[in-house]
């Protein structure tokens, strides 16, 4: 019998802990038909996370979903597939039918409309198929300025916009989680966790995470400054382009074509967490699509991304 | 393809025993919840963008995205703009305020802070409270020019209403002073004051200027007269914990827990005290008992959960518990009640009107609740308490509040977890009011009960007639039964709801306990008239025939009643007449000793000296009796 968990009781992870915890079961008692999206990430390994401890002994009694846009990466597939398969979490994956048939990728169609198209109008697809009226995702506040003013409890309109001036106040942990029928709500349990502190508390619970986070030899091209991982040979190269071996890791995971790799030494999570420590790039800018002006994210939540 | 797990780093290289010792240090590391307010233009976003520069908390790329936003839209002449650091929103940007509250993270050796950045504007006070109300300090900026104004004293308001006992003055923008000691000594002297009238215990004046950087992360030879603590210097060492808390356990239920048959547990946080296996605990507002069996963590079980845990506990005996209920011990529970005073902020558009239905969300329960009674709102600016009819947005107000059930709760002061709600608008679903429960009122004091949305007057609405009480009164024998039955018969024909008391019938049951003395006597007649009472509530017609011999319990039934709302019938058959026709042959068995206390034999009758009708049934018969009664019920 365990005194207590790897985590010392006061500490800070413990309190972050706790108050994702009593987030999703907030949601779980008070939503008819909520889902936690899972992007196979690390903030996604997570909430996953947590929501077998939030529940345990019980089943998590929430899906997990995740929106596929067929050009992740290679590993998260199978990683994703086999998670749901050793927790017993019930996984939904959606892909936009619309957007594989017009054969959508971020190559002819660049990387803001195969966002949109594949992430943006999939998931609000998938929301309104499947009717959820509350969606769990793993949206932290330092990551960027206008995610640093949403609320953990944010309200949707029906057709699934955020209202930054229009925002419910949100008082101690008593979220108000009253909808009108099409309405929804996303939470953000991790909320107030840094980057840091999700890749230490992976590290103290033991946290499987894809191995994509660790640097290794990968083949990757350079577009623009930044490093492109070769996955699959849906990748086209220009002539003469050749792809090569370079020890690198990823910060975060998405489509791999609009994903940037950082060059590393670090292939142990510690030697992550501290390369984390003295890194002076913020995470973000892994992500080739928030490029441009700052209010950019603001405005793709505004209409739905996540 | 091999996949990333702690375990499989078996290896501990350079690295783990770094992060070994980091986390060591950061795991003991506290964490200080702060929030910056006052009024717009003071200087919150610079001053805090400042604080994330110096502790060298900002990205490479962050301060290239800042240098460029600082040319396009700074204020600065192309120096760097620190608030655009934290001006999120595009439309703040356009505007060049802060709308909503912004949280933000930094950390030092000592500590790890969250920053709820605060809106200034009067109209995003409500946005300040949700940075306040998880704030362990607040930070409260003037600036030195202007001095105190009016948001900072609502500001400093809301900080006292929801708690916090900590604030830092920040009077900043020195340099535009020439860093005057007077005239940082005048503002810090006045906010005291406003201070301690809010019950804020602990005040920080500190000088700065967050543009130079004097006095944030130490401290300026520009301010030589200034002994006192750098701001982050104090941040990092001011001890905000709150004195133990004296309360026993307590957990609010927040989801049951039930995998299969074999287990049933309840999943919580704990609000206050410590919990052990074994421990008697109550459920309220229920008020059943029963002992705590395991306390269930994805951990393992624990031997104990105390303040802040997460947990799911397991009990000894089968009991129906819900989402909503407190778990609590038995030695001091909280109190259950449904009246309470409560101070209240309103947050919405539309205003809060007595006697209208919100939801309010307390803990993990959700009722249905109403002002019943502004006592008064606050002019924050004087601290003058006005009368008010509503509240509206922003505004503050001292309340009664009426719940549509009993709930478990501590005071604010006492326990947060258990003394905060919020208000929901039931049609727009918006959070409209955040309140504090500030004590219970006990029911009598609750003068304001008819605000129930159905009251007494639309019940006999819905019914078409005015309730009344018809007291008939005379001796056994008398014809009082007779007469308000038939009274009962025309009023039903005509479509009126009646119902009959009877003496005889109440005495089978609800009085069947009591005799016939006169002390049991009064009593029978008390449980009749709040009976009575309770029916005329109901928009009924009562018809009360009852002996009822004595003049002050007729007097006590008869203030049970509005004006005009209670006849006394005084059915008057002569004592011989009536022991002649002795239906029941109870006066013979009174004659002969059998009845003690038999009215008009062997205990008197006080004839009614005024009442409403005075029938005399010798003069005419049963019929045009209770003509006389309907008519004169109905006119
Ligand atoms: N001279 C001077 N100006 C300041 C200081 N702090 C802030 N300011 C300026 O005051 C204005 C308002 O500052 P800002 O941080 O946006 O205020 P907020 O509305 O409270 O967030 C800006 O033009 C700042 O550059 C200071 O210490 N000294």
């Amino acid at each position: 019998m365990a005194e207590t968990g790897s985590l010392a009781r006061s500490s800070h992870l413990k309190r972050l802990e706790t108050e994702a915890i009593h987030i999703m079961r907030e949601v779980a008692a008070q939503f008819a038909d909520p889902v936690m999206l899972y992007s196979v990430g690390k903030d996604s390994s997570v909430l996953l996370h947590l929501l077998q401890k939030a529940f345990y002994p019980a089943r998590p009694p929430i899906p997990i979903m995740h929106v596929d846009t067929k050009w992740k990466f290679q590993e998260m597939i199978r990683f994703r597939d086999r998670r749901a398969r050793e927790t017993g979490v019930k996984l939904i994956v959606y892909t936009n039918p619309e957007g594989v048939q017009q054969g959508i990728n971020p190559f002819t169609h660049g990387a803001t409309v195969h966002t949109d198209i594949m992430k943006t109008q999939a998931l609000k697809q998938a929301l309104d198929k499947y009717r959820f009226d509350a969606a769990i995702g793993g949206a932290r506040r330092d990551e960027e300025k206008s995610r640093a003013k949403e609320r953990i409890f944010s309200f949707r309109n029906a057709k699934h916009r955020w209202d930054p001036k229009k925002q419910r106040p949100e008082l101690w942990d008593l979220y108000n989680t009253r909808i009108h029928k099409g309405e929804s709500v996303r939470v953000f349990p991790l909320s107030n966790w840094t980057e840091l502190d999700i890749w230490l508390y992976i590290y103290r619970e033991n946290i499987q995470v894809p191995s994509l986070y660790l640097a290794a030899e990968r083949p990757v091209v350079e577009r623009d400054g930044t490093l492109i991982m070769v996955d699959d040979e849906r990748m086209p190269l220009s002539a003469g382009e050749v792809p090569q071996m370079r020890k690198v890791r990823f910060r975060t995971l998405g489509c791999y074509p609009l994903t940037g790799a950082i060059e590393s030494e670090a292939d142990t999570l510690p030697k992550v967490i501290q390369e984390m420590l003295v890194t002076h790039t913020s995470e973000r800018q892994g992500r080739v699509i928030d490029h441009d002006e700052s209010a950019s994210m603001e405005k793709k939540k505004q209409e739905g991304y996540f | 393809m091999s996949y990333l797990q702690a375990d499989d780093m078996t290896q501990m290289d350079q690295a783990t025993t770094a992060i070994e010792a980091y986390l060591q240090q950061h795991e003991t590391k506290t964490l200080l919840r702060l929030l910056t307010c006052g009024s717009v233009d003071d200087g919150k976003s610079t001053l805090l963008g400042r604080l994330l520069y110096d502790t060298q908390l900002l990205f490479e790329d962050q301060l290239a995205t800042l240098r460029g936003d600082s040319q396009r839209h700074g204020t600065q002449d192309g120096e760097l703009d620190f608030a655009l650091l934290v001006d999120g929103l595009a439309a703040e940007r356009e505007q060049g305020i802060t709308i909503d509250v912004a949280y933000r993270f930094f950390a030092t050796e000592q500590r790890k802070f969250i920053v709820a950045d605060c809106p200034g504007h009067e109209q995003y006070t409500r946005n300040m409270a949700t940075g306040a109300s998880t704030a362990d300090l607040a930070v409260v900026l003037v600036d030195a020019r202007r001095g105190l104004l009016t948001q900072t004293r609502r500001h400093t308001w809301i900080c006292g209403l929801l708690g916090i006992r900590h604030v830092v003055l920040a009077v900043n923008k020195m340099d535009l002073v020439d860093y005057r000691e007077d005239d940082f000594r005048a503002i810090a002297a006045e906010y005291q004051t406003l201070a301690e009238q809010m019950g804020i215990a602990h005040v920080m004046a500190i000088p700065l200027s967050a543009i130079n950087g004097d006095n944030v992360s130490a401290n300026s030879a520009a301010t030589a007269w200034y002994d006192g603590p750098s701001l982050l210097e104090h941040l990092e060492n001011v001890a905000v914990e709150s004195p133990a808390s004296q309360l026993g356990f307590r957990m609010p239920v927040q989801w049951v827990c039930r995998p299969d048959h074999g287990f049933r547990g309840y999943a919580g946080q704990v609000a206050a005290g410590v919990v052990e296996p074994g421990d008697e605990v109550v459920i309220l507002p229920a008020g059943v008992r029963s002992h705590v069996e395991r306390i269930v963590t994805a951990d393992g079980d624990r031997r104990e959960a105390r303040q802040g845990d997460a947990i799911t506990l397991t009990i000894t005996d089968e009991r129906d518990i819900s989402r909503g209920d407190i778990i609590a011990t038995t030695g001091s529970p909280p109190q259950v009640a449904d009246q309470f005073a409560a101070h209240l902020l309103w947050m919405d558009d539309t205003a809060l009107l007595p006697g209208r239905n919100y939801w309010l969300k307390i803990g993990t329960r959700t009722v249905t609740a109403q002002i019943t009674e502004i006592k008064h709102k606050l002019d924050v600016n004087t601290q003058e308490r006005l009368s008010a009819k509503r509240l509206e947005l922003n505004e503050v107000g001292y309340c009664n509040l009426s719940l549509d059930q009993a709930i478990a709760f501590d005071a604010y002061q006492q326990c947060r977890e258990l003394g905060a709600f919020i208000l929901i608008d039931r049609q727009s679903n918006a959070t409209a009011g955040a309140g504090t429960l500030a004590f219970a009122l006990r029911r009598a004091d609750n003068i304001h009960w008819q605000h129930l949305d159905v009251d007494r007057d639309a019940r006999a609405h819905i019914k078409g007639q005015n309730p009344a009480c018809l007291w008939f009164t005379g001796l056994s024998g008398s014809g009082k039964s007779t007469i308000a039955n038939r009274v009962e018969k025309r009023l039903h024909a005509l479509g009126y709801h009646t119902f009959l008391l009877d003496g005889d019938n109440v005495r089978h049951g609800l009085n069947r306990d009591l005799g016939f003395t006169a002390e049991d006597r009064v009593e029978n007649i008390r449980r009749v008239a709040e009976v009575a009472r309770l029916m005329t509530d109901a928009g009924l017609i009562v018809l009360v025939s009852f002996i009822s011999p004595f003049r002050s319990e007729r007097q006590m039934a008869r203030q049970l009643f509005d004006e005009g709302a209670f006849h006394e019938i005084f059915v008057e058959t002569p004592l011989a007449v009536c022991e002649q026709r002795d239906v029941k042959g109870l006066y013979a068995k009174a004659r002969s000793g059998d009845i003690p206390n038999f009215t008009g034999i062997n205990s008197p009758y006080e004839a009614p000296e005024a009442p409403e009708l005075h029938l005399q049934t010798m003069a005419m018969d049963a019929d045009a009796l209770a003509q006389q009664i309907v008519d004169r019920v109905l006119a």
